[in-house]
């Protein structure tokens, strides 16, 4: 069983929903990724996505945008990648999700690339351009090299096609939370408890529905969990705190924050 | 070889859909409502309408006499483009683009731009069909082509400029997605080349085609056969896709020039099929300018139209069944065409345009007399006019 599944498995007996943190590789070091990743173990993440950075990320705010922009400046590239990702596994035995953009993995070779980081310690991969249509290489290679995938639909996806791309998902499945790109909300419309709720009669238990974009503070958390997500993903929030805060400091403010939002993933 | 209406929206293995799920009902309905209206009497009446009456088409095909002296081998024509209203070819796809969203009940236009033609020609369309349109472009293009940003401004649509990334064309692009993403209901995103997912590379080409079927009309009456050879300028390439399109079975040469900077080995250019590989870049799979990574190149030309690190995917096919020749002109070359079409013709061309005109007057002089090429002009050059100056006088102090 991939970690991924077992992690939620596992979460499901304690009666907890998932925490999904998202952190920039190379941002705002190398050193402060592992810093990060320490406190997101310490604070109770459950899974942790590693971004890759690109130089063209057009479903991504302000926040990631630059976060990704710097880790670049700073010569962030695959190798630098693999070796931050071997580094992480000796910290911590947490799934670990690769996010980028198609284009990353399509310069390699499909085949090529999921190995490579596969072997390297990554357990899944979401790709925010990778369209179900434009799927098939892809998915052939992520099987073979026994890779989860997670797809994202939208509010505005339609219930046939979110059973269409719910069936080439493992892991889970992961709900884009608003109309817009990644990056803090001030608050959530109805539209999005609709969404969560449509979307987990659809999947009827198949899969784990995660809910992502704008999710920034454990209220908003507690709010997404209420309307029945498995799963939460904070990116932006965490990069906005590691910006601001002192390299020394990154461990434990991480640890602090991630604390608070884990808190939110405990239903009983 | 014509690829009408390609299924799945590919080009052989190019184009087709790579955007983020939000967009998939969006760009869906946008091609119900293009199947729907494309072919349509009154839909084409109507563009029909503004092509003539408000854009001027048809635009003249024009023998160069003097620049064919000049050459010295085949008869060069020019197909007057910058003759439209706004001055380039861009106003052939906002009008039909415009039409389509008003009929999509869509009130309010984005678009991205590159030296401003598109953003002007989207403004004009907004203002004569009565829309709110609102431009991203690169804040370096808000530099260099501030006569635009004042146009756009005067027509009133709002210039967002755009401060990520490499601040040009790409950028533009990258956020006016980010903004359809964001009100993806309420807005229609007028993309002004044929770049992006499918759709737009179809739609923007069938909109632009008219500039081959005039060409092909126009040559029959006066050459009484289709040209030998035709010449466009290919940044994202929709004036050349426009100009190709029509003429695909035809007996006809054809040639897409791309912006050579300060040369290919440089680095410095914009040059995608020249020089470029495969990949994925703006909801389309077509050849980019890249490195090993896939991280996109940044790109330079003279030009800020034809500054962009993509092309359109059914360039990057006709290139790949090597239909279509793709060569690329430097930012000199450009400038020095730039000139002598200016005095020879009394003619200023778009710096985009004049990448075309530079490299027909290459193969013109080892044509024979008898033949005949044309030179589809996108664009005139009043807009760059500043941006030559600053180029002349930086390349004679570099002499000194």
């Amino acid at each position: 069983m991939s970690r991924i599944k077992s992690k939620f498995q596992d979460l499901r007996s304690k009666h907890q929903k998932a925490l999904i943190s998202y952190i920039m590789a190379g941002f705002p070091s190398e050193r402060d990724t592992i810093s990060a990743v320490r406190g997101l173990v310490k604070g109770g993440a459950d899974i942790i996505e590693l971004g890759m950075p690109f130089s063209d990320p057009l479903a991504d705010g302000p926040v990631i945008q630059n976060a990704g922009f710097q880790a670049l400046q700073k010569g962030m590239n695959l190798d630098k990648f693999l070796l931050l990702v071997k580094k992480i596994r000796m910290e911590t035995d947490l799934p670990l999700i690769l996010m980028t953009y198609t284009n990353i993995l399509y310069r390699q070779g499909y085949d090529k690339f999921i190995s490579i980081v596969k072997k390297a310690g990554i357990d899944g991969l979401i790709l925010p351009d990778m369209s179900i249509d434009e799927s098939k290489d892809f998915l052939q290679a992520a099987k073979k090299n026994n890779m989860d995938v997670i797809f994202l639909i939208s509010p505005n996806t339609t219930p046939d096609r979110i059973k269409k791309i719910s069936d080439s998902s493992s892991g889970f499945l992961y709900l884009v939370s608003v109309f817009g790109t990644t990056g803090g909300q001030q608050q959530f419309q109805n539209y999005t408890t609709h969404a969560i709720k449509n979307t987990k009669k659809i999947l009827g238990g198949k899969i784990p529905l995660g809910v992502g974009f704008g999710v920034s503070n454990p209220d908003q958390a507690k709010f997404i969990i209420k309307s029945g997500a498995d799963a939460i993903i904070v990116g932006s929030a965490f990069l906005r705190l590691m910006e601001n805060t002192p390299s020394e400091k990154i461990e434990s403010k991480i640890g602090q924050f991630t604390s608070s939002l884990k808190k939110a993933t405990i239903t009983e | 070889m014509k690829l009408k209406y390609p299924k799945n929206g590919k080009f052989g293995e190019f184009g087709g859909r790579y955007i983020p799920e939000t967009l998939v009902p969006a760009v869906e309905e946008l091609e119900q409502a293009y199947l729907k209206y494309k072919d349509d009497v009154e839909f084409k009446k109507e563009l029909q309408y503004y092509l003539t009456q408000y854009a001027g088409r048809p635009t003249p095909l024009y023998l160069a006499k003097n620049l064919t002296k000049f050459a010295g081998g085949a008869k060069i024509y020019l197909k007057r483009e910058d003759l439209l209203h706004g001055g380039a070819h861009k106003i052939n796809n906002t009008l039909g683009q415009g039409l389509l969203a008003k009929r999509m009940k869509k009130k309010r236009i984005i678009a991205e731009t590159g030296a401003g033609q598109h953003g002007v020609a989207t403004a004009m369309a907004c203002a004569v069909l009565g829309m709110n349109g609102e431009v991203y472009m690169g804040y370096k293009d808000t530099q260099r082509q501030k006569l635009n940003v004042f146009r756009m401004n005067l027509l009133g649509s709002k210039v967002h400029p755009v401060k990520e990334g490499t601040q040009t064309l790409k950028d533009a692009i990258n956020e006016a997605i980010r903004d359809w993403i964001t009100n993806v209901k309420s807005t229609y995103y007028l993309l002004g080349s044929a770049v992006g997912p499918h759709p737009y590379p179809v739609m923007v080409r069938d909109f632009q085609s008219v500039i081959g079927n005039e060409i092909l009309a126009q040559m029959k009456k006066l050459e009484k056969k289709s040209p030998d050879s035709v010449v466009a300028c290919v940044g994202g390439g929709s004036n050349a896709i426009g100009t190709f399109y029509p003429l695909i079975d035809e007996d006809t040469k054809m040639f897409g020039v791309e912006a050579g900077g300060e040369g290919i080995k440089s680095g410095h250019h914009s040059a995608t099929l020249v020089g470029g590989s495969k990949g994925i870049l703006h909801g389309m799979l077509t050849y980019l300018l890249q490195d090993d990574e896939g991280q996109i190149s940044e790109t330079h030309s003279i030009s800020a139209g034809l500054d962009y690190p993509g092309v359109g995917p059914e360039h990057s096919y006709l290139k790949d069944v090597k239909r279509v020749k793709y060569d690329a002109v430097n930012d000199k070359e450009a400038v020095e065409a730039f000139l002598l079409l200016s005095k020879h013709e009394g003619i200023i061309p778009a710096l985009e345009s004049a990448h075309a005109i530079a490299y027909a007057m290459k193969i013109a002089r080892n044509m024979p007399k008898s033949e005949s090429i044309v030179v589809t002009l996108s664009g005139r050059g009043d807009k760059d006019v500043e941006e030559v100056g600053r180029y002349l006088s930086k390349n004679v102090k570099n002499k000194k």
